[in-house]
């Protein structure tokens, strides 16, 4: 175990640095521009920014979902999961349906005569990787609420805690140890970030690491440059998971009896304010998701029969990554859980930050002597996305990983519990929740990505949303708002379905 | 046989010296005050504590290449002793095969084991179903099952009530007969040990002192056990 | 005594979804592994790499295919390496070791650092008759071009600006593309250069409050426009004719500019090390025939460079100036305008 667990965090550094080396050696070296400091700059502080906001907004929506029980509460789980699953161009579209200079919100505003609102600039960036993000962070969140085991809250209700002190013994020990993990998961995501940056920053002001990055690599073709500020952001990537690494505090709840109890949560106001925030979170994640449904619903029918095989192969490639990233991350999270070497915890937290651009750049580089990159498209893409879906599904996986071990870890070695009985009797079903939650994100991950395969693709290699922004190159506005329609209902019904897998184990 | 030879076990400014041998099919409690390192000392015969230095013999050979699985002994720990999510007969049955590929035989020793301790009907239940003292039951009805030469008990009946722990006791009893394993059971009430160990074994002061008759120990305790006892 | 035996190893439902998970993971393999297909290499292949929509069903690429296989007795292949802009950059990653024999879509502000590569050879085919400007080049032979022109709903903007003062003074909204990651976007940078000069600069200045938003590509930037963020969008004159004809909505069109209009020319070329150098030769010559250039306004949306009839209402007029720097200019002016660019539109 603690050999594959190297092997396979080695892989997955080596997956990030060999590409990035290869672009190196290929330019002669690594360079920075006095530019770079600019957009080092803004590329943190939107990051620092919408990290902040979607955590703390977070908090209450995963306490609400944690402490409340009502009709459809899965469902909205689910669906509060979507936003997170959208392409990146889509989401700008629903966003700017409710948001935009001529969306709903603006119009009500007119109506009412107050001055239009406008989400253009530093704002409308971080309004669009909250919507993107704050359903990745609640449901980071929410796991760390469910991992309490329902004995102490039994127990806080036994010595008549109150909702206060229910939070200062209970969940804030749980929120130390799982908020810094969800920080730097969606700090890292935000550094990567390129087109919402560029699109709702409103100028070359908003210019972020990645998007000089593209520019270095596609129109000055200045691949030490590219190589250099992949390096650079990278390692900002890596610094945040090690802070989160050592900011986050074990909790310690011990284990529980996998019991059910009715638990309800306080009253009056508190009932009133879980009621808001969960109203307030799913109007926003779901308004605009709404209006990607009805703006592509007449466009299904526009859809050219590319789609369909397009459809079939970004399925295809989402179900083996799915296979090679839980492989990965499970084996990584449980060598980690009983004490395994710390850097397999860089190693899964670094792809997180990777410049997808040079990171398919340098695979080509590597690629290219052995094979036509073309041929090889569907399994690089496969590679790159496992690794990129790899440390959401590690730091999902992780807590309950540790948690596993502390409590059972003793008596599954004391019955000669190991290999494949192990995995299967133990660590399968009693990690059921966060791996289908974890496997049903890395599947929509990599359905609705784009960056590799659009390096690689020729024509008979098209994933669907390569088919999506073809479309959109070429008019054909409706059809690949009808297209993006069904990207969405696919990815969502590939992580609805493990997602749902794993919260079996939920009673 | 399990012999102790200069056991030394420490952890930051925690220190435990042992130094003794068990003979078979001994019945031994381990008493002493809290924190004094008697649950460490079980998880070092076990295998999860390894030792600064010292061996760990059973019959003359070194336990300390053996996994904690492989050892010639079953533990049973304060909690925790029956995984939440699988069946009672599925835990039993991992006392027999880890990976509970089960033959017909097998089954049907879960099945009598199941009878043997009063869990008749209780094979299909998952463990949040169970009393305590049925639990209990299940966990000493696994060791019946593995029927290890060496068992070693921390504490696991200690939240059971006195009526429910007797029961208990008497069925280790049965069970260390049956199997004629060597017991070494740690607990906090001299009742138990007189109850059921002929030998105790004191921990305190840094130190698991080589195992005294019971009941000459309870009759003129030394300075530490009186502190412990309060008398 | 019979209970146990129906106690499985593990719950079912553990079970069931690992074997559906490994006949997933297996199906994906088998799937991946035949749409990886091995190349059959009984017939020669040329090899195209062109940018997305040209291959894409509606595009040009499957007439194009399907007409010159008839003749050349080869396999046409086309690579698509996203837009425009990422074709020289995917030509410089491959280097002498590419596939490609051919080019097909790299644009005049791009033709200078593509000529420095050195990776391209000479064409050998007469120049290109139907420009409005002259462009005779030895390495990059025109296959259709445009004019770049802001696009505008006529109903939503009745009086739209004349000319880049006109709309700097005006309130009017556009949304542009970035320079840095698209071709349209260093075409305007070119163009306001070209009709500006010096006063490039104060220009973009002027602009700056009427830029809704900057966007990485042509896409997006249309597809804002469409949704009624802005008034305008940086496009082509050809953009128009595609709602008229493909869509038969006549509410769009292009407003002159009476600095003139800056052209976009796309050219094809020869790699250097091509090892099909007269398939190469006999496709370049084909972009030039009445068959492929009567295919361009209406796939590719954009004006043939040869002499073929342009199709009913696919034109309702012309700007009266074309400007077009040569390649060395555009090359020469680019980082200055760059910097003059983001200088402006930095507040």
């Amino acid at each position: 175990m603690a050999s594959s667990a190297g092997a396979v965090g080695a892989a997955a550094l080596l997956l990030v640095a060999v590409p990035i080396g290869a672009v190196a050696l290929r330019a002669g070296g690594l360079s920075l521009s006095p530019a770079d400091g600019a957009a080092l700059r803004f590329t943190l502080l939107q990051a620092a920014l919408s990290a902040s906001v979607s955590v703390a907004l977070a908090v209450p929506v995963a306490r609400a979902l944690a402490r409340r029980r009502f009709a459809g509460r899965r469902a909205l789980i689910t669906l509060m999961g979507a936003p997170f699953l959208l392409p990146v161009i889509v989401a700008v579209m629903g966003l700017l349906a409710l948001f935009g200079r001529s969306g709903v919100v603006n119009a009500v505003l007119t109506a009412l005569g107050l001055p239009a609102l406008s989400i253009y600039g530093l704002q409308g960036v971080v309004l669009a990787h909250v919507f993107l993000n704050l359903p990745l962070a609640t449901r980071m969140i929410l796991q760390g609420w469910q991992a309490i085991p329902a004995e102490r809250f039994r127990l806080g209700a036994a010595l008549g805690f109150s909702p206060r002190e229910v939070a200062r013994h209970l969940e804030l020990p749980m929120l130390r140890e799982v908020l810094p993990g969800a920080l730097a998961t969606v700090f890292a995501l935000c550094l990567t970030s390129f087109a919402v940056a560029l699109i709702l920053g409103g100028g070359p002001w908003a210019t972020t690491l990645e998007l000089a990055i593209y520019q270095a690599v596609r129109f000055d073709f200045d691949l030490g440059h590219a190589a250099g500020l992949a390096l650079v952001q990278a390692l900002v990537g890596g610094s945040a998971a090690l802070a989160a690494w050592a900011a986050a505090r074990a909790a310690g709840f011990g284990a529980g009896l996998d019991r059910t109890l009715p638990m309800a949560g306080p009253g009056g106001w508190h009932r009133g304010a879980d009621a808001a925030a969960l109203t307030v979170a799913a109007v926003f994640l779901l308004a605009p998701m709404a209006a990607v449904l009805l703006r592509g619903l007449p466009g299904l029918a526009e859809m050219p029969g590319a789609v369909w095989p397009a459809l079939v192969r970004s399925v295809a490639v989402a179900l083996a990554s799915v296979v090679v990233t839980m492989a990965a991350a499970l084996v990584l999270a449980q060598a980690v859980a009983r004490g395994g070497p710390r850097w397999l915890d860089l190693a899964a937290a670094l792809p997180l930050a990777t410049s997808g651009l040079v990171l398919g750049t340098g695979l080509f580089l590597l690629v290219q002597p052995f094979a036509p990159p073309m041929r090889l498209a569907l399994p690089v893409t496969v590679a790159v996305n496992a690794a990129l879906s790899l440390p959401f599904a590690y730091r999902l996986i992780l807590p309950d990983a540790r948690a596993l071990e502390a409590d059972y870890g003793r008596l599954a070695a004391s019955l000669s519990l190991t290999g494949a009985a192990r995995l299967r009797l133990v660590t399968l079903p009693r990690l059921r929740r966060p791996l289908g939650f974890a496997a049903g994100l890395a599947a929509a991950l990599s359905m609705g990505d784009l960056g590799v395969i659009a390096l690689f693709a020729g024509e008979a290699e098209a994933t669907l949303p390569l088919v999506i922004q073809r479309l959109q190159g070429a008019y054909r506005t409706e059809a690949a708002a009808g297209a993006s329609v069904l990207l969405v209902a696919a990815a969502l019904a590939l992580f609805a379905a493990f997602d749902r897998w794993g919260r079996h184990a939920e009673a | 046989m399990l012999r102790l030879d200069g056991l030394d076990l420490r952890q930051d400014d925690f220190r435990l010296t042992a130094d003794w041998q068990a003979e078979p099919g001994a019945r031994i409690a381990l008493i002493g005050p809290s924190g004094a390192g008697k649950s460490t000392l079980l998880s070092a015969i076990a295998g999860f504590f390894p030792p600064v230095s010292g061996r760990v013999l059973w019959n003359g050979a070194d336990l300390a290449p053996l996994p904690p699985g492989e050892r010639p002994l079953t533990i049973l720990f304060q909690d925790q002793n029956l995984f939440p999510h699988l069946t009672v007969a599925q835990n039993l049955g991992l006392g027999l095969r880890p990976d509970l590929r089960l033959s017909g035989d097998q089954r049907a020793a879960v099945d009598a084991v199941l009878l043997r301790v009063g869990l008749v009907g209780m094979g299909d239940r998952k463990p949040a179903q169970l009393s305590g003292g049925q639990a209990g039951r299940a966990a000493l009805a696994r060791a019946l099952l593995r029927a290890r030469p060496l068992l070693l008990l921390d504490e696991p009946f200690a939240a059971l009530g006195p009526a429910l722990k007797a029961e208990m006791l008497d069925l280790l009893d049965e069970v260390a007969t049956d199997t004629g394993a060597t017991v070494l059971m740690v607990t906090h009430d001299p009742q138990d040990a007189r109850r059921f160990a002929d030998r105790t074994v004191l921990v305190a002061d840094g130190v698991a002192y080589p195992p005294t008759p019971t009941a000459a120990l309870f009759a003129a305790p030394p300075p530490a056990l009186q502190a412990y006892l309060g008398v | 005594m019979h209970r146990i035996s129906s106690v499985p190893g593990h719950p079912p439902q553990l079970e069931e979804a690992m074997k559906a998970l490994t006949l997933a993971a297996g199906i994906s393999c088998v799937a991946l592994a035949l749409s990886s297909g091995a190349a059959t290499a009984e017939t020669p292949v040329l090899t195209v790499l062109t940018y997305d929509s040209f291959i894409s069903e509606w595009g040009p690429g499957p007439a194009v295919e399907k007409a010159f296989e008839a003749s050349c007795g080869c396999d046409l292949r086309f690579v698509a390496a996203g837009d425009g802009a990422a074709l020289l950059a995917r030509l410089q990653l491959e280097g002498v070791a590419s596939e490609t024999d051919v080019v097909l879509g790299l644009d005049t502000g791009l033709t200078a650092a593509a000529a420095a590569t050195g990776l391209f050879a000479p064409h050998g085919q007469p120049a290109a008759t139907a420009l409005p400007v002259a462009y005779d080049d030895p390495l990059f032979l025109p296959y259709d071009w445009g004019w770049f022109a802001f696009v505008y709903d006529k109903a939503r903007l009745p009086a739209p600006p004349t000319s880049f003062a006109d709309l700097a003074a005006s309130g009017v909204k556009i949304v542009i593309q970035d320079p840095r990651s698209s071709t349209p976007g260093l075409g305007l940078l070119l163009w306001v250069k070209a009709a500006h000069g010096d006063k490039a600069g104060e220009v973009w200045a002027g602009l700056a409050d009427n830029i809704v938003t900057v966007t990485p590509g042509w896409s997006e930037a249309y597809g804002l426009f469409l949704e009624g963020e802005a008034d305008m969008v940086l496009s082509y004159t050809t953009s128009p004719a595609y709602h008229r004809l493909a869509e038969g909505d006549d509410s769009k069109d292009w407003a002159p500019f009476a600095e003139g209009h800056y052209l976009q020319v796309e050219v094809s070329a020869k790699l250097a090390a091509t090892d099909q150098p007269a398939l190469a030769d006999a496709f370049l010559a084909f972009t030039q025939s009445a068959e492929f250039q009567a295919l361009i306004p209406e796939t590719n949306w954009m004006y043939p460079a040869g002499d073929v009839p342009l199709p009913e209402g696919f034109e309702t007029a012309r700007p009266a100036t074309s400007l077009l720097m040569t390649a060395d200019e555009a090359a020469a002016a680019r980082s200055a305008a760059l910097a003059e660019w983001q200088a402006a539109l930095a507040q």
